[in-house]
């Protein structure tokens, strides 16, 4: 086994047993954290793949802002995690026999007739090439098409996200900057002339 | 590195829709609320624009570009034109459905757009990666759209469920596109195809993707036993999306079918014909006789749809030119009719009432003989009693079933629709023999009244002269 070898096999471990954990931990907070272990490791299967690029793009992205956002709001809600567990136990040898036959069924057809096609595994590259390069000219030339579509998925997701959250309510308190700068002294005060001193009647 | 540059002009109607459904997005934030018709008048003529722009552009011959990843054929060009028509008829039937409810907003037509150009881009993809993106699309829009009436229980309830549960199948689905991928290092489907007809020894393998691919398409289709989010969602929806659900999706779903199982896995069609027996068997028992114990109209029709999709599968099982081109017939015929009865549902409710129970038929024929006539025509329709569209819709599906000798399923596929007329009739039993519980006279649009009328005249139409939809349906899997 060559060291790289041994890498591979060692963050592949981490990678399962953390996903396998996101799932079955008990605080949901400890389920995020152990999400971002799973991104991490699989960070490092795609540096060893030569996919530096997108190893970063998925820690910057995907742990830096992503999970925190995820913290955010498992922290925020106040998820009752006892009825989320109701029925568990119930359905979990159902889930399990199902499981395992399918991974059984699974198993039995792919160790036999999964092969590769020929020469399709890939070779090292020279130090020279930068896979953030070749990224950039493969997206916006041949798969310009699916490109754009998946522009219009993200924004079909914003639309969606603010056309069924956004609630426009009357009388909410809130504060407009621009009214208030240009908010002249008489609009605020009225200067009342009034005698020091009651007249006599 | 060489790049070919694309041929843009054949992706014209994509590009005018995404452009167009980006402007009314935008346009919409700037109108005052009574000015929403403005919103609704563009997005009607977005989709004449992509009629127009697609006939105007179609090849005459099978043409790809975006290296491979977009097809431009006459199944795709004709499928394109039956999704506009039928999304031009569900925004006009909607309209005054959406206003009486204060869910008359931009978003909905735009909502609506972005479905559509999802299906279009299923419609002429050549590659595993754009008919996913654009499955993606296509159901991102109609998640957003079943939950659109956000104050209600129901609604959210369906949109919930139907999110969790298509994820689930777009997950399956892309673990069978992955494998495809893994045995023939492409994902042209061209390609993909090629290798799996030369590759006999790797068979199994393609069968196990295949089995993958198979549950995503069946899912697309609400076929039994993966329907289980077809009640609930058709139930829940406002009734207006549910219009959008039961139409232009069931040609798109063919469209799924058409490029995954016959243009990708077409050298495997020994293995998915026995898998779709399977399908359309249990879809037509499930359908037909759960619908019997149905009280609420939309509910029913929802499984309906289930039992329609069982005749639809039937056709692509036969594998020849005949039974697809059944098939396509049946799509195109099936989405009418469901539009002309969800229309019918859209007719009697008004502001605050809802006609979902099958007792707010009752008496129809006493309130509007027209209307009534229009239903009975739809139901007839669905039953597959002649002079309807319906009728030789399932005579053309049978006719290919018997051509491939599978006479037991023709023989399976009239027992069980004779278990459905029960269903279909009573709602004509309810309209003509018993008394209104409401018996104030119909109120609708005029614009309502007439697509209304022209949809169910096209019923019979088509039912009396098949020919023109069937020669096109012929030469479009030319």
């Amino acid at each position: 086994m060559t060291f790289e070898l041994f890498i591979f096999y060692l963050f592949a471990a981490v990678l399962v047993f953390a996903a396998l954990r996101v799932v079955t931990v008990r605080n949901p907070v400890h389920a995020v954290l152990f999400l971002v272990l799973a991104f991490f490791s699989s960070a490092a299967l795609w540096l060893l793949l030569e996919a530096e690029f997108l190893a970063l793009v998925l820690v910057l992205v995907y742990v830096g802002a992503v999970m925190v956002l995820f913290l955010f709001v498992v922290m925020m809600l106040d998820i009752n995690v006892a009825v989320l567990r109701e029925g568990f136990t119930r359905y979990l040898p159902v889930g399990l026999l199902v499981g395992l036959a399918i991974v059984a069924e699974m198993g039995l057809v792919l160790v036999r007739y999964f092969v590769l096609p020929p020469g399709s595994a890939p070779k090292p590259v020279g130090p020279d090439f930068s896979n953030t390069r070749m990224l950039g000219d493969l997206l916006y030339t041949h798969y310009v098409y699916p490109f754009e579509i998946a522009a219009a998925i993200l924004l079909v997701a914003i639309v969606a996200a603010i056309a069924l959250t956004l609630r426009r309510r009357p009388g909410t308190k809130h504060q407009d900057p621009a009214a208030q700068i240009a908010v002249r002294r008489r609009d605020r005060v009225r200067l009342v002339r009034m005698d020091a001193e009651k007249k006599p009647e | 590195m060489t790049f070919e540059m694309p041929d843009f002009w054949l992706a014209l109607p994509e590009m005018f829709v995404l452009g167009m459904a980006c402007f009314i997005l935008v346009l919409d934030l700037f109108l005052p609320e009574e000015r929403r018709g403005i919103s609704y008048f563009l997005a009607q003529i977005t989709v004449i624009g992509a009629f127009v722009s697609s006939l105007w552009v179609a090849p005459a011959g099978v043409q790809t570009t975006f290296d491979g990843m977009f097809v431009s054929d006459p199944l795709g060009t004709f499928l394109k034109l039956a999704i506009y028509v039928l999304t031009a008829g569900v925004f006009l039937y909607s309209r005054g459905y959406l206003r009486d409810r204060a869910l008359y907003k931009g978003e909905y037509y735009v909502l609506g757009l972005f479905g559509m150009l999802g299906m279009m881009v299923i419609v002429s993809a050549s590659s595993l990666l754009t008919i996913y993106l654009g499955l993606e699309l296509f159901s991102l829009s109609l998640y957003a759209m079943v939950a659109f009436d956000r104050d209600s229980l129901r609604a959210s309830e369906a949109a919930m469920k139907y999110f969790v549960l298509s994820a689930l199948a777009s997950g399956t689905l892309l673990y069978g596109l992955s494998l495809l991928y893994g045995l023939t290092g492409s994902l042209e489907m061209s390609q993909v195809a090629q290798f799996a007809g030369g590759h006999a020894g790797e068979h199994y393998a393609f069968v196990f993707a295949l089995a993958f691919v198979l549950v995503g398409v069946a899912f697309k289709f609400g076929a039994s036993p993966f329907h289980m989010w077809i009640p609930d969602v058709y139930h829940g929806a406002p009734t207006s999306v549910t219009l959008y659900l039961g139409a232009a999706p069931k040609v798109a779903a063919f469209a799924m079918a058409m490029r995954l199982l016959v243009d990708t896995l077409g050298p495997l069609q020994a293995s998915w014909g026995p898998m779709l027996v399977v399908l359309a068997v249990l879809s037509l028992a499930v359908g037909n006789v759960v619908a019997i114990a149905q009280t609420n109209i939309k509910r029913m029709l929802a499984y309906s749809t289930i039992s329609h999709m069982g005749f639809l599968l039937l056709g692509l099982l036969a594998g020849t030119r005949t039974g697809y081109s059944a098939a396509l017939f049946y799509a195109v015929v099936y989405a009418l009719m469901s539009l002309a009865a969800f229309g019918v549902v859209i007719l009697l409710s008004r502001a605050g009432f809802e006609a979902e129970r099958l007792g707010d038929f009752k008496g129809l024929n006493e309130r509007s003989p027209w209307f009534a006539f229009m239903m009975l025509v739809a139901m007839f329709s669905m039953a597959g009693v002649p002079p309807t569209a319906g009728f030789y819709a399932k005579l053309a599906v049978l006719a290919a079933v018997i051509d491939v000798h599978q006479t037991w399923l023709a023989v399976v596929a009239v027992f069980f629709s004779l278990i459905g007329a029960f269903y279909y009739l009573r709602v004509v039993k309810l309209m003509y023999f018993d008394a209104p519980a409401d018996p104030e006279p119909l109120t609708a649009r005029l614009d309502l009244r007439v697509a209304l009328s022209a949809n169910g005249l096209l019923l019979l139409g088509l039912g009396i002269y098949p020919g023109l939809l069937m020669g096109w349906c012929l030469a479009a899997l030319h």
